[in-house]
């Protein structure tokens, strides 16, 4: 009971949307499909709230047990809820609510969830420098190639280096375009995508044949 | 500019300088920021999700007559069972019914979508009217192709003729990481030229109102 179920529902619904591949949105099978895919993002959601519930539980959990660092972990929980709390009230209660532009929500987002992701890619920048040095040291044809590579396409991708790279004979921007990017980048990628997705079919087809369980843990 | 403007701006430039405090070394105030920010963040999922999904796609349908859709909706919510040991087992259905979803959809769009258009993009006649550099180019593609996918084949050891392609195989992916990674420094430079644009100008250009 507690591990057939699932995988029933895991078949027939695999195998409607399967099915439903081979027949128009316009007949009874397609209207299945359409109306599973609107409840998969409902399910989803949830599955987005219960990440949301988990993290304040933990945080919550922390700050009870007065564990280390949990003055920061109120901080966490302050900002879940201010930034939660007012979305989750209708605007038509007060300009403030909801996620309207002049909400509490979206002032939030906009000085400061979003400039702290920018800033948080942007800190990257100094890490990815030092993880640099220390994978480009050309000790191996392979690192050397890497190392080669990556020069080439920063040096590229900026006007100074694209001058830069013009100084030499042979028009080497065009080469890089030519069989860099489009040539041994793309195979490169049409490779990883090719097998990436194969291997994604295969597994899909093990979900829904129930070979793969691992999803559903243990007990 | 007025108050409220200029706060905002100090606003910014304090997450802006609290975040970058790490770069010179673990500290109270990056912490400080670093917490806020997973707060927001988790909590802008929280709005995102009540209004697109949970208003949008559930309860004002409901409200308009499409009344199964408290299915999902109760799907949804034995999510929350695996908070409960003694009945985590109930959300097994909610998390089959996602998984053999995504499945389903993945199953035929990975290959109608991905497999087959990659595959006949690489299918392509070797000699054509756009000139020898198109035939090298096409060449190119082919053996990289080919060479990638052979590396990444740990199905039989890389030996003999397997061995010599999928060390090809390891130059061309060394090509394609190297690119990308040029690719993601000038990303990460750029976003670092705006948060410093903004520093220099917004916030500093701030002080002469201020003082």
């Amino acid at each position: 009971m507690r591990t057939q179920v699932p995988v029933v529902v895991a078949f027939l619904t695999g195998f409607a949307l399967l099915v439903s591949f081979f027949f128009n949105e316009n007949t009874w099978i397609g209207q299945i499909s359409s109306e599973i895919k609107i409840w998969v993002t409902i399910v989803g959601g949830f599955t987005l709230l219960l990440g949301v519930v988990s993290i304040t539980r933990v945080n919550w959990a922390a700050v009870k047990g007065r564990k280390e660092g949990w003055g920061y972990k109120v901080v966490t929980l302050i900002s879940i809820f201010a930034m939660a709390i007012p979305a989750v009230f209708p605007s038509t209660w007060s300009p403030l609510f909801g996620r309207a532009e002049g909400s509490i929500y979206d002032w939030l987002f906009v000085y400061l969830d979003s400039p702290m992701m920018a800033t948080m890619f942007a800190t990257l920048a100094f890490y990815i420098a030092s993880a640099a040095y220390r994978a480009f040291r050309a000790r191996t044809p392979e690192s050397t190639i890497l190392l080669l590579t990556a020069t080439a396409v920063m040096l590229w991708r900026v006007p100074m280096g694209e001058a830069f790279l013009n100084l030499f004979p042979g028009n080497i921007p065009e080469f890089l375009n030519t069989y860099i990017m489009n040539g041994a980048n793309m195979a490169v990628q049409r490779g990883i995508i090719i097998g990436a997705a194969l291997g994604a079919a295969s597994m899909s087809l093990r979900i829904i044949l129930g070979i793969e369980r691992t999803y559903m843990g243990k007990g | 500019m007025n108050f409220i403007e200029i706060f905002e701006i100090w606003v910014i430039a304090f997450s802006t300088l609290a975040l970058f405090s790490f770069l010179y070394k673990d500290n109270p105030i990056y912490k400080l920021a670093e917490h806020i920010f997973a707060g927001l963040s988790a909590g802008y999922y929280v709005g995102l999700i009540w209004d697109t999904v949970i208003l949008q796609q559930l309860w004002n349908p409901m409200l308009d007559g499409r009344w199964w859709l408290i299915f999902p909706g109760i799907l949804g919510i034995l999510m929350f069972a695996r908070f409960f040991p003694k009945f985590s087992w109930v959300s097994r259905t909610s998390l089959a019914f996602v998984m053999a979803t995504t499945a389903g959809i993945f199953l035929i769009s990975q290959l109608h979508g991905l497999v087959l258009p990659q595959l006949k993009a690489t299918m392509l006649p070797l000699v054509s009217d756009a000139g020898i550099a198109a035939t090298f180019s096409s060449i190119i593609v082919i053996i990289g192709v080919i060479s990638t996918l052979i590396y990444f084949y740990f199905s039989k050891e890389h030996v003999g003729a397997l061995g010599v392609t999928a060390k090809v195989g390891i130059w061309f992916i060394m090509i394609s990481f190297g690119a990308h990674f040029g690719y993601t420094v000038m990303g990460r430079v750029s976003l670092l030229i705006g948060r410093v644009q903004f520093l220099y100008e917004d916030w500093i250009g701030s002080f002469s109102q201020i003082f």
